[in-house]
């Protein structure tokens, strides 16, 4: 059976793999890692090894592509929301977060005070979301069982508060052009708080069991370097860069929303290895607890979205913008050509940035250190493929 | 819907099994077995009272040479393969709701009333059930006759391990010795397994499980040589034996440490299952197996551990010695209920290894450790201290 699929990025030539177990040349052994294996997602990784060691590496990606953006030129500013998010289900907030300050540009309104603050709130729980779900699949690539079931448990209680304000478990189509669908419920912040409280003390609990664990820091100290230089020149975003020892986060640098009004810290680690790659997670989850308890406290009351009036039509024109999701910097750009619906959206996605640094981490390391690096890149096929 | 033929043929069926097979079958046992136990044969209920009343089916047993004393017996039944696979299924249900409470879970809850008591049985069937997939490159007899090997291999371990006093299946001189001759050839049966599965993965797998027996192997033998020289003797009995004022562990405590490491490394449990490591290797050298071929291998394993946990208890932890308040066989049991126990934890806080870690670990410290070991050990037999 021949492979049929086309045009990729990597230079993968269509190449029907040797069943033979070892090939002639050198002991070297071909890996098909994915699609369809334990520790790889909808994405193959094409791994040539020599003994422990690998010695060359192909990224394969694009099993998942949906054409996400040219779906998005036939249907209008509000239907394109449901769909747009998919690409990243276990984030999705944060990946319609520009789509709507986008379409805001376009169609020229300005949310309400209260939904602004409210959009913060569900993007910080998404973020909350999102690395909790990465730390459950980071212990069990590691092997340890119980830093899967710890997270992936407390990971419910966000997403029963995040169900509580939007109605869905995962995929909220919660923001739309102009502020958020509804308002938050009158209990929320009691309820947030009490939840909050509860993780702060489940993250030091977490640091015991799995961060500070000898074990644990043998399998990932000094594993999958990314030099601070390395990781400019890739262009990588979000936690793998601030692990990396570069201060760089959209929300400070170029504050959107209401971030200017909230004080919160960037946390930053010089190593670049994987446990920074991991620590940095932890950390992020205890600022985003911050910045969502500020924001209850300074939430005015209001009205929480604008209310359109006659059809959602742009001016003739274009728009960006550029946000923090989950994964590091989310970017959209979208022409309109004043009709109902968008001329074009492109969407620059963090996982495609960051399978950029796979191959240069990969080469050279033990089978057995693949899984920590691969996931530790924080790279979500879907979003990547779009 | 079945017409009404398939009906009548159905029923037809049912009459034939009941009017004139099971009589065929049932008839020469009541002539030819029942006269045997002296039974009245004039009436019929004393026949199925005779059937039913186990001091009646012992006498059977005897009279067909298949008794308790027999040595078919006590190798098929207690103590050997039906009691080991009991304990294991047992060890299986126990690792499974211990793991359930340490993570915060529930662990097997529905099948049978209490707390999932039953869900062994529920695997077994399920795996009974199953398709028992081969490979089309697969080596055939070697793929067939790799889980029933491992079985067999696992249950020779049983042979020489004492339980109490009375209860042996039998015994020798170097009955120490025998145990680890058996587990020698694990590692090759593994490696059969892997090679004939024809699967790059499950031929990696088996390759690490081989570099996993060259690191513990050594370090395993040299701990349990600790033992023999204290004792003077490698048969069990004496080493029991020699354990009556104080356990073994005492002066060995080093050794025990060791023999304990080793263990874990044996049985591939977490943290060295390096050779069937999930989220890069699939599941090593297990891969292809699937159905009950699967589940022979994890009985295999799980009496293995019960083995290895028995010969921990002889060695280190005085065997059947205790107070006089419960028979040595309770004492036992209660002991290597601890040690299996203690060789279930690990794998709730601790992550996978690297080979290269674990050659590391068994080269450098546990020989030396072994060797320090066996220097205490000499130094303590040769002052005349136990």
């Amino acid at each position: 059976m021949t492979e049929q699929r086309i045009g990729n990025t990597f230079g993968l030539d269509n190449q029907v793999f040797n069943s033979k177990l070892v090939e002639k040349e050198g002991n070297r052994l071909v890996l098909n890692v994915g699609p369809q294996h334990p520790g790889s997602g909808h994405f193959r990784l094409i791994v040539t090894i020599d003994g422990d060691t690998i010695v060359d590496l192909k990224p394969d990606p694009g099993y998942v592509h949906r054409g996400a953006e040219k779906m998005a030129e036939h249907r209008t500013y509000i239907q394109n929301i449901p769909h747009l998010e998919r690409p990243v289900i276990i984030d999705s907030s944060n990946i319609l977060f520009p789509y709507v300050l986008t379409c805001e540009q376009i169609l020229d309104v300005t949310p309400p005070e209260r939904g602004e603050y409210i959009r913060i709130i569900m993007s910080e729980l998404n973020r909350i979301i999102s690395h909790t779900y990465w730390l459950s699949i980071f212990g069990i690539f590691l092997g340890h069982s119980t830093m899967f079931m710890w997270p992936m448990g407390d990971r419910e209680l966000f997403i029963d508060l995040a169900q509580s304000i939007g109605g869905t478990r995962v995929t909220f189509s919660y923001f739309i052009p102009g502020g958020v669908r509804n308002d938050i419920p009158d209990d929320f912040k009691e309820k947030a708080l009490k939840t909050f409280n509860y993780f702060d003390k489940r993250l030091i609990e977490y640091e015991k069991i799995f961060f500070d664990n000898p074990l644990v820091l043998q399998r990932t100290k000094g594993i999958g370097i990314l030099k601070k230089q390395d990781a400019i020149d890739l262009g990588i975003t979000g936690p793998n860069l601030r692990a990396s020892g570069v201060n760089s986060d959209t929300r400070k640098d170029e504050p959107y929303s209401k971030y200017d009004t909230i004080d919160f810290d960037i946390p930053v680690l010089k190593e670049g290895d994987c446990h920074s790659r991991a620590k940095i997670h932890l950390e992020e989850m205890r600022q985003s607890q911050n910045i969502i308890r500020q924001v209850l406290d300074i939430i005015p009351e209001g009205p929480v979205k604008h209310i359109f009036r006659g059809q959602m039509k742009g001016e003739p024109g274009e728009a960006f913008s550029r946000t923090e999701a989950a994964r590091g910097t989310m970017f959209y750009h979208i022409i309109s050509d004043g009709e109902l619906h968008p001329y074009r959206v492109k969407i620059s996605v963090p996982s495609f940035r960051n399978l950029i640094a796979m191959k240069h981490l990969l080469i050279g390391q033990h089978i057995a250190d693949m899984p920590p690096i691969y996931w530790g890149l924080d790279y979500w096929p879907v979003e990547a493929d779009k | 819907m079945e017409t009404f033929e398939q009906f009548l043929k159905r029923i037809l069926v049912i009459l034939f099994w009941i009017l004139l097979a099971l009589p065929i079958f049932i008839l020469p046992f009541v002539f030819l077995v029942i006269p045997l136990l002296g039974i009245d044969l004039t009436d019929a209920n004393l026949v199925i009272v005779a059937l039913l009343d186990p001091l009646k089916g012992l006498a059977l047993a005897d009279s067909l040479g298949l008794g308790p004393s027999s040595l078919f017996f006590k190798i098929a039944a207690f103590p050997g393969f039906t009691f080991a696979a009991a304990i294991a299924t047992l060890t299986i249900l126990w690792e499974r709701k211990l793991l359930a409470k340490i993570q915060v879970r529930v662990g097997p809850l529905y099948a049978g009333r209490f707390e999932g008591v039953l869900q062994p049985i529920a695997d077994l069937f399920k795996l009974l059930g199953k398709e028992l997939v081969v490979p089309d490159k697969a080596d055939k007899p070697f793929f067939w006759a790799a889980p029933l090997l491992m079985l067999s291999f696992a249950s020779a371990l049983l042979a020489v391990i004492p339980l109490s006093p009375n209860i042996y299946i039998a015994t020798s001189e170097l009955s120490v010795l025998i145990p680890f001759v058996v587990l020698g050839l694990s590692p090759l049966l593994i490696l059969i397994a892997g090679w004939a599965s024809s699967n790059k993965f499950a031929f990696i797998g088996s390759l690490r499980a081989l570099h996993q027996m060259v690191a513990y192997e050594i370090p395993m033998l040299l701990s349990v040589l600790g033992v023999v020289v204290l004792t003077g003797s490698f048969n069990f009995f004496d080493v029991v034996h020699a354990q009556e004022k104080i356990w073994f562990i005492v002066p060995q405590l080093i050794g025990a440490s060791i023999f304990y490491i080793t263990i874990l490394s044996e049985l591939e449990r977490i943290p060295f299952d390096i050779p069937e490591a999930d989220s890069e290797l699939v599941a090593g050298w297990l891969t292809e197996y699937s159905g009950m071929n699967f589940g022979l291998i994890q009985l295999a394993n799980y009496v293995k551990l019960y083995a290895l946990s028995v010969i921990f208890t002889l060695l280190f932890l005085g065997g059947w010695n205790g107070p006089s308040f419960l028979p040595p066989f309770g004492w036992l049991m209660l002991k290597v209920f601890v040690v299996i126990t203690l060789l279930l934890l690990p794998r709730a806080f601790m992550p996978r290894l690297r080979i290269d870690q674990l050659i590391r670990l068994g080269w450098i410290w546990l020989i030396v450790l072994g060797f320090i070991n066996l220097f205490i050990a000499i130094l303590v037999s040769g002052l005349g201290i136990i």
